[in-house]
C-alpha cells in the first residue's frame, strides 16, 4: 500500500530535531505540523515574515494581519517575532533556517529540483522556493512518486535529468514520496538511493516508476 | 512642513505620471496600502510598472489597475491568484518579470540603502540567473542582482505619527519597510494617526525620513484569502493543526 498523505507527513516529521527552526511549504508539507512529536520545541518560520507559527484560529478569531505564506490565517504563540520580507529571507538565504520541506513537480538524481512553473502552462511565480532551497541547511521534498495525468496515464517525477525549468541545481538532500524514501547526495554528487519502503511496496515497482537511476540501500527498513 | 494629507488622492496629486514604477506594499492582500491603489485608479495614469510581491486578486488591490489596464509591467514573485493577470499576461498585454522573493526583498532594501548591485546563490542556475553575471566567492557560485528604486512607494502601516515614523502589525509588515526605503516619493497611509512622541522611538519600524507624505485610513476593510479555522473541540494546539474550510 502506497503512504497516505498524512502518513507522508508523518515519515517527514521524522527529520524534526529539537531545537530546530523549519520552513514548511504548501499542501503536504504543511501537514507535517500534526506530527511533530510531544515535548520536541521546532519553531516554524513563514518567509511573509514571522518566526514561531501557531495553529489555525478558532472561529471569530481570524486577524486579516496574520496569515502565513499560503495566506492562510493562523495564530502566534509566546515564542512568535514577525519581521520584514528582507530580514525573514536573510534568515533564509544567511543558513540560518535548519529544514525546509517542499513539494516538487520533479526531481533529478543529482537534487535539482523543479516545482515553479511549466512553460506554456502555468504563470505562477517561484514565491519564495529559490531563495528556500538555495538557504536552508537541509532540504526535504515530499511528493507523489509519479504524476497522474487526466487520462489516467502516469509521468515519472524522478528524472536523471528535470525537463521542467529548475528551481535549483543540487539542492534536494531527502525524498519522501508515496511509495519510499531516497536520499540524495548533492554535495558529493554520487547520486540517489531508496533508503526506505513504504508498505508492501517493492523494490521492483519503485523501478517501474522512477526514470533517474538509483542504488539501493534499504539496511533492513524494508516493511512486510 | 506638514506631511499629512486629509486624503489618498489629495497625497497623490500630481505625482502620478504616465510610465511610472510604483512599489507597492503587502503580501497577498494582507498589509496593502488600498486606498493608495484607488487613488492611483483614479488618477487615471497608463504604463505602470508596479514592483510588488503579488499582483492582488480580481477587484482586489492591484486586481483594480489591471481592470483599467494602467498596469504595463509587473515585477512579483508569485501572481497565482489572479485570473486576469494570467490573461491579460498570456495575450502580450502585460509584461512579467519574476524575481524570487528573497531576491525581490534583497533588490528593494539595496535600492533604498544606495547598493547598486550585490550577489546571491538564490536562482544560480536556473531561469532567473539568465544573462546575469554570475561569479564565485569561496568556491560557491554566486548570481549577480541590481537594487530597485522607484518614482513612487505606497506603503501601509498600522500606527504613524505626524512626523512620518511607522509602525507595522504583525505580518502586515512584509515588503512595506523596504519599499518606504527605496523611491523619491513614499506616502504611506495608516490606520491610527497619532501625534510625534507618542509611539515608543524604541519600537519604530521606519524612520520617518523615508515618509514624504501619509494619509490617515481609520478602520480599513481588510480582505482574507484562505480563512483558515479550528474548532474549538480541537484538542491539538499544534502549529498548523486545524482543517481549511
Amino acid at each position: 500500500m502506497p503512504w497516505t498523505r498524512e502518513q507522508m507527513a508523518a515519515r517527514a516529521a521524522k527529520e524534526l530535531r529539537d531545537g530546530f527552526y523549519v520552513n514548511l511549504g504548501i499542501g503536504i508539507p504543511t501537514l507535517v505540523s500534526n506530527f511533530i512529536p510531544k515535548g520536541m520545541r521546532v519553531q516554524l518560520q513563514s518567509e511573509n515574515g514571522m518566526l514561531g507559527m501557531g495553529p489555525f484560529p478558532f472561529e471569530g478569531e481570524e486577524d486579516a494581519d496574520l496569515i502565513n505564506a499560503g495566506k492562510q490565517t493562523i495564530t502566534e504563540l509566546p515564542t512568535t517575532s514577525y519581521f520584514s520580507s528582507a530580514d525573514s529571507f536573510g534568515m533564509i538565504r544567511g543558513g540560518h533556517i535548519d529544514l525546509s520541506i517542499l513539494g516538487a513537480m520533479q526531481v533529478a538524481q543529482n537534487g535539482d529540483l523543479a516545482n515553479w512553473m511549466i512553460p506554456g502552462k502555468m504563470v505562477k511565480g517561484m514565491g519564495g522556493a529559490m531563495d528556500l532551497v538555495a538557504g536552508v541547511k537541509r532540504v526535504v521534498v515530499v511528493m507523489e512518486h509519479v504524476a497522474k495525468a487526466k487520462d489516467g496515464s502516469e509521468d515519472p517525477k524522478l528524472l536523471k535529468e528535470c525537463n521542467l525549468p529548475l528551481t535549483g541545481t543540487a539542492v534536494v538532500d531527502l525524498v519522501i514520496t508515496d511509495l519510499g524514501v531516497f536520499s540524495i547526495d548533492k554535495k558529493g554528487g554520487s547520486g540517489m538511493t531508496l533508503i526506505e519502503l513504504a508498505d508492501s511496496v517493492t523494490v521492483e515497482e519503485i523501478k517501474a516508476k522512477t526514470a533517474a537511476d538509483f542504488k539501493v540501500d534499504l539496511n533492513g527498513k524494508q516493511a512486510a | 512642513m506638514d506631511k499629512v494629507y486629509s486624503d489618498a488622492s489629495s497625497a497623490l496629486a500630481g505625482l502620478v505620471k504616465d510610465g511610472m514604477t510604483i512599489m507597492a506594499g503587502g503580501f497577498g492582500l494582507c498589509g496593502i496600502p488600498e486606498a493608495l491603489i484607488e487613488a492611483i485608479r483614479d488618477s487615471g495614469a497608463k504604463g505602470l510598472t508596479f514592483i510588488s510581491n503579488n499582483a492582488g486578486v480580481d477587484g482586489v488591490g492591484l486586481g483594480r489597475l489591471l481592470e483599467t489596464r494602467q498596469i504595463r509591467k509587473m515585477i512579483s514573485s508569485y501572481v497565482g491568484e489572479n485570473k486576469l493577470f494570467a490573461q491579460q499576461y498570456l495575450s502580450g498585454e502585460l509584461e512579467l518579470e519574476f524575481n524570487p522573493q528573497g531576491t525581490l526583498a534583497e533588490r528593494i532594501r539595496a535600492g533604498g540603502a544606495g547598493i547598486p548591485a550585490f550577489y546571491t546563490k538564490t536562482g544560480v542556475g536556473t531561469l532567473i540567473a539568465e544573462g546575469k553575471e554570475v561569479r564565485e566567492f569561496n568556491g560557491e557560485k554566486y548570481v549577480m542582482e541590481t537594487g530597485l528604486f522607484a518614482d513612487i512607494s505606497i506603503v501601509h502601516a498600522w500606527k504613524g505619527d505626524t512626523e512620518g515614523n511607522l509602525v507595522y502589525r504583525k505580518t502586515a509588515r512584509n515588503f512595506n519597510p523596504m519599499m518606504a526605503t527605496a523611491s523619491r516619493m513614499t506616502i504611506a497611509e495608516v490606520e491610527h494617526l497619532v501625534p510625534a512622541g507618542e509611539i515608543d522611538p524604541d519600537c519604530m519600524h521606519t524612520p520617518g525620513i523615508f515618509v514624504k507624505r501619509m494619509v490617515h485610513v481609520p478602520n480599513p476593510v481588510k480582505h482574507i484569502e484562505q480563512r483558515t479555522i479550528r474548532k474549538r473541540t480541537d484538542a491539538a494546539v499544534l502549529a498548523g493543526a486545524g482543517e481549511e474550510v
